[in-house]
C-alpha cells in the first residue's frame, strides 16, 4: 500500500528517463535507486521535488 | 563466485577496476560486481584525462584512445576565445578516451590478476555485523546470494547507494550537483586536437559546455549546469539542444547520454569498519572541472593498498582503514579538490561581464602552463578590478 502511494506521488516517465542516476545522488531520503536500467522509488519519498528539478531530461514528475 | 572473499568491490568503473586489480595483484581474493550487463556501457563521461595522470595507472593504447589533445580553447560569453597550448612543443597534454574499451581493459587486467568478475550483479544490501560491513547481498538474474568479505569497497558511482545503506550520508546538495547531458556528434567542423570550453550564464549557468574531440569531425559535445538552475524548459538537455542548434546545426548525434556530476566536497569520511568508499561514490570528482576518472583510479588503488595491509594485519577496522582516508586527503589530489572547490565557489558567482573580462585578459597572457591554478593566479594578478570579487581566493592558491 505504501509503495503504491509513493509511486502515485512521484511519477517516473520511463520513456524519458536516461537511467543516469543523477536524481539518486541528490535525494535527501535515499528513496530512489537505479537498478540496472530502470529507476525505482520507495515509500520514503516525501514528494520534495528535488529530483524532478535536477533531472537532465525532465523524466520525473511530482503528482499533486 | 565463491561464498567469501578477502575483498568485495561494488562497481566496475575505473575506480572499482583499479581497486580489484591492485588487490588481486597483491594476492588477495577479490570479487568485482557490476550491476550493468556490460562493463563500460553506457558511457556517462566526457572521457578526458591528462596524459601524465593516465600513465600512473596504465600504458596508453590506441585501442581505447579516441584522440590526443594538445591544447584547450576557452570561449567567453561574448564569443572571444583564448587558447592554452602545451608547454613543451610537440608534447601531447591529454587524451579523450573511448571508455567502452578503456573500462573493459581495466577490468580485464583485474581479471587477469586473479579477480573474479560478475556482471548484471547488483549489491542490494550490506551484510552488517556489530556495526561493521562484512560483505553484501548480491542479486544475479533472479537469484540472491550472500557474499562475505573482510573488506567491501563501494565504487558504485554517482548513484551510489551502498555506503548510504551502511549509514554514510552521501546526499549531494542540489546546488552542488551538475545536471549534465552529452551528445556524441559526427559530421561537425572541429579541430581534433583541441578541447573547447564555453562559458556563460546564458549558455551554461554555473557550468560549461565542452567539445571534446573523438577523432576527425566527431566529438563529445556536452554540458553541465547547476542543479539549482535546472527546471522545465531549462534542463541540461534544453541548454545542449540550444547550443548544438546554434553551433553544429548540421551535425548528427549518434549517442545521447545524461548524468549527474558532483562538485561538492568529498564525503566527510570515506571509511568505516569493513568499508571503504572510492571515486564518484566518495564525491572526489574535481569540483572545478568535473573530471573524475583519475580521481577514481587514484582512490581505488590507494584503497586496495591500505585495505590489503589491514587484512594482512588481521582486522579491517575503521582505524586500520584510516590511512586511506588521510592518504588521499593529504595527497596532491586531495589538496587540488579542496583548492578547486574554493575556485568553483567563486567561479559560479561571476557575471558574464566578469567572465568576459577574465578571458580577455587571459588571452593577452600567452600562457604556456596548462594548469587551472596558474591561470587563475595570473588573471588575478593582472586584473586588479577583479580582485574584489576574487578576494579570498588568493589565500587558497599558492
Amino acid at each position: 500500500m505504501l509503495r503504491a502511494y509513493s509511486i502515485k506521488m512521484l511519477k517516473i516517465h520511463r520513456d524519458i528517463c536516461g537511467y543516469c542516476g543523477c536524481c539518486v545522488s541528490i535525494c535527501p531520503e535515499g528513496a530512489l535507486e537505479l537498478i540496472d536500467a530502470y529507476l525505482e522509488v520507495d515509500e520514503s519519498c516525501t514528494s520534495c521535488g528535488i529530483c524532478a528539478k535536477v533531472c537532465p531530461l525532465g523524466a520525473l514528475e511530482v503528482m499533486k | 563466485m565463491k561464498d567469501s572473499y578477502d575483498i568485495l568491490v561494488i562497481g566496475g568503473g575505473p575506480g572499482g577496476a583499479l581497486a580489484a586489480r591492485t588487490a588481486a595483484t597483491a594476492g588477495y581474493s577479490v570479487l568485482l560486481v557490476e550491476k550493468r550487463p556490460a562493463i563500460g556501457a553506457p558511457v556517462r563521461c566526457a572521457e578526458g584525462i591528462g596524459k601524465e595522470a593516465l600513465a600512473e595507472f596504465i600504458k596508453p593504447d590506441e585501442r581505447w584512445i579516441s584522440a590526443e589533445v594538445t591544447g584547450a580553447e576557452l570561449v567567453a560569453p561574448d564569443g572571444v576565445s583564448m587558447k592554452l597550448a602545451s608547454e613543451v612543443a610537440g608534447s601531447k597534454v591529454g587524451y579523450i578516451l573511448d571508455r567502452k574499451f578503456f573500462d573493459r581493459e581495466l577490468v580485464w587486467q583485474a581479471a587477469e590478476a586473479g579477480a573474479d568478475v560478475m556482471v548484471k550483479t547488483r549489491a542490494s544490501a550490506p551484510i552488517l555485523s556489530g556495526g561493521a560491513v562484512k560483505g553484501a547481498v548480491l542479486e544475479y538474474c533472479g537469484s540472491r546470494k550472500k557474499v562475505h568479505a573482510d573488506l567491501t569497497i563501494a565504487a558504485d558511482g554517482v548513484e551510489s547507494k551502498f555506503s548510504r545503506w551502511c549509514g554514510i550520508d552521501t546526499t549531494i546538495p542540489v546546488r552542488e550537483i551538475m545536471s549534465a547531458a552529452q551528445y556524441l556528434m559526427t559530421d561537425i567542423d572541429i579541430d581534433p586536437s583541441i578541447t573547447i570550453f564555453y562559458f556563460g550564464n546564458t549558455i551554461a549557468p554555473e557550468g560549461y559546455v565542452w567539445v571534446f574531440p573523438k577523432g576527425n569531425r566527431t566529438a563529445n559535445v556536452g554540458i553541465g549546469i547547476s542543479g539549482k538552475k535546472s527546471g522545465p524548459g531549462n534542463r541540461a538537455k534544453d541548454y545542449l539542444d540550444r547550443f548544438v542548434a546554434d553551433r553544429f546545426p548540421a551535425g548528427k548525434t549518434i549517442e545521447c547520454v545524461v548524468g549527474g556530476v558532483s562538485v561538492c566536497r568529498p564525503l566527510e569520511s570515506t571509511v568505516m569498519d569493513g568499508l571503504m568508499v572510492i571515486g564518484d561514490a566518495a564525491r572526489v570528482v574535481d569540483p572545478m572541472t568535473g573530471g573524475g576518472i583519475y580521481n577514481a583510479m587514484f582512490t581505488g588503488r590507494l584503497a586496495a593498498e591500505v585495505g590489503a595491509r589491514a587484512i594482512a594485519d588481521g582486522a579491517c577496522t575503521k582505524e586500520a582503514l584510516m590511512p586511506y582516508d588521510e592518504g588521499w586527503r593529504n595527497s596532491p589530489l586531495g589538496k587540488a579538490i579542496e583548492r578547486n572547490w574554493h575556485i568553483k565557489e567563486k567561479f559560479i558567482t561571476l557575471s558574464d561581464a566578469k567572465l568576459n573580462a577574465i578571458i580577455h585578459s587571459a588571452k593577452a597572457l600567452d600562457l604556456k602552463d596548462f594548469s587551472t591554478i596558474s591561470l587563475v593566479r595570473e588573471i588575478i594578478k593582472r586584473n586588479p578590478l577583479l580582485l574584489a570579487d576574487l578576494a579570498g581566493l588568493m589565500a587558497s592558491i599558492r
